[in-house]
């Protein structure tokens, strides 16, 4: 591949006008432990202080989308989980909710219900292990990332009973789900639920006071409202910035305008305020999966009338979005009445919250840049697609 | 006071750690090849062809539709459909598969060809994968 290249280091001079000095290019990843993943950043560094940043991407790229204009649409089902593989029900969710809108299929309430009590336990084990990831990134090492992925066990638990499989779930299908629940699931989720607030007292217990902390991240890496809002930022990163901006509310898709839940709101846009925007919206989904597991229906889970082999949706286009725990995952689809797409794209949070990471790390120091990063949320499975 | 959070902190993890010697909830970890968690019916590995009666090879319930071939996403089932026509379990004759191969570096147990099949003739494996090149040192299993 061709990589985006900086000048020769030789011809970079330091900003501080000291002819002694001479800018360092270092070139952090693929394999380098902190990026999540094959990412690489090619980092120009004045001293300590970032002064130019290039992603690279690429490493990862398996053609997803191309692999997909020649599937079936049910066979790019299991692809999708592949995709951001920390959340593989919502993903699960976003395309299903795209080939719905494209062959207007109607979806059972009990399937909606089972969607949300589903994609609301993955936005729970994201958040978690995203902190747990960024706590280790920091240098924290071990303790909080355990803490965080004991909680997460116990509901990738919950997801290989209903689903066969910790991650790679596959559970959604056009017009509901794969499987409905297994005797006993609801009681034992209902009991993860109801412990998880428990965990969560634990955990800003553990973290959120904690001077160190809070002087590696308050005020670094600081993303202003107007370019969020330009550079399509959305999630968690575009709310801790202030923007009151969340598809469960906008979009209301699914059944989401039945639940009381809030929409957290940062101030700053750092760091600290990512970090805070999880938590809090952990609590949150504590909330809307109680009020779901309260009032799920009896019913089908899946509608009877989609067609399991042969499915043809009528020539059409659609574009079906949901609020995946990074941001706005959004599946655009063109079906020209044949049994694969004629077009398939992907809009990957990760991918669009990343393109801002030079404005957040420019003048902050190299090691700042380490936890701007792991503040985003990326996985490079869908970053690469 | 300045240190105050890390102290707490510092409290939170001593609760922890003396809490996963009383509370199951804190220490979840399982000592595998002593103990071993249940195992779970809907969970998946990989496809198997399923058989009616005693003789895997004469009751074999595909009748080699070519159906899972189709639809399976990576593409990983090959089979080759007999010329002949063999009773199957109930004495129906049926075409048979005279090949049917799964590629399992390839499979990615999503399970697909399960749902497609219109005759039940495959099913996903869940037993576990040993952890072991030799099936002698694995202890044996427990009793159920």
């Amino acid at each position: 591949m061709t990589t985006a290249t900086l000048p020769p280091s030789a011809t970079l001079t330091s900003q501080s006008g000291d002819s002694d000095t001479q800018l360092l290019e270092v070139s952090m990843g693929p394999q380098h432990p902190s990026t999540h993943g094959v990412f690489r950043m090619d980092v120009a560094l004045d001293g300590e202080h970032v002064v130019k940043l290039k992603p690279i991407f690429g490493y990862l790229h398996r053609n997803h989308e191309k692999i997909a204009e020649n599937e079936t649409y049910l066979g790019s089902m299991p692809y999708t989980d592949r995709l951001d593989y920390f959340c593989s029900i919502t993903n699960n969710w976003a395309y299903a909710l795209a080939v719905e809108t494209l062959a207007g299929i109607v979806v059972p309430e009990r399937a909606e219900y089972l969607r949300v009590i589903t994609g609301e336990l993955t936005r729970l084990q994201n958040h978690a292990s995203l902190v747990g990831f960024l706590m280790q990134d920091m240098g924290a090492s071990g303790t909080p990332l355990m803490y965080a992925f004991r909680e997460r066990e116990k509901i990738l638990d919950l997801f290989e009973t209903l689903t066969g499989a910790r991650m790679m779930c596959n559970y959604m299908r056009f017009g509901g789900c794969r499987c409905d629940l297994p005797e006993g699931w609801l009681a034992q989720a209902k009991q993860v639920v109801d412990a998880f607030p428990r965990f969560l007292d634990e955990f800003e217990r553990l973290l959120s006071g904690n001077e160190i902390l809070m002087a590696r991240t308050q005020g670094v890496g600081v993303l202003s409202k107007e370019l969020a809002i330009n550079a399509g930022v959305t999630g968690p990163m575009l709310r801790a910035c202030g923007v009151n901006y969340d598809l469960r509310k906008v979009d209301k898709y699914g059944i989401y305008d039945r639940f009381n839940f809030r929409v957290p709101l940062g101030e700053h846009g750092d760091v600290y305020d990512r970090y805070m925007i999880r938590l809090l919206e952990m609590r949150e989904s504590v909330s809307i999966l109680q009020q779901a597991m309260r009032d799920l229906p009896e019913g089908p889970f899946t509608d009877p009338k989609t067609k399991v082999r042969n499915f043809r949706p009528k020539p059409g286009e659609a574009y079906g979005r949901i609020e995946a725990p990074k941001g706005e995952l959004g599946f655009y689809l063109i079906s020209d009445g044949t049994p694969n797409p004629y077009r398939y794209r992907v809009r990957p949070p990760s991918l669009i919250n990343l393109t801002i990471l030079e404005d957040m790390c420019l003048g902050q120091n190299i090691a700042d840049v380490v936890i701007i990063l792991g503040s985003v949320d990326i996985v490079m499975g869908e970053v690469d697609r | 006071m300045l240190g105050e959070g890390i102290l707490k902190g510092l409290a939170e993890t001593a609760r922890n750690f003396f809490g996963s010697y009383v509370s199951k909830d804190r220490l979840t970890t399982i000592q595998f090849p002593e103990e071993r968690a249940p195992r779970i019916e809907a969970s998946r590995n990989f496809p198997f062809l399923v058989y009616d009666g005693t003789d895997p090879m004469a009751g074999l319930r595909c009748v080699s539709c070519l159906i899972c071939e189709k639809e399976c996403p990576p593409k990983c089932i090959f089979i080759e459909k007999s010329t002949d026509k063999k009773p199957d379990a109930v004495g129906k004759p049926q075409f048979y598969p005279s090949k049917f191969n799964i590629d399992i570096s390839v499979c990615m147990s999503c399970q697909i060809c399960v749902e497609v099949c219109p005759f039940d003739a495959i099913k996903m494996d869940n037993a576990p994968s040993p952890t072991s090149t030799t099936t002698r040192s694995i202890p044996p299993k427990p009793p159920t």
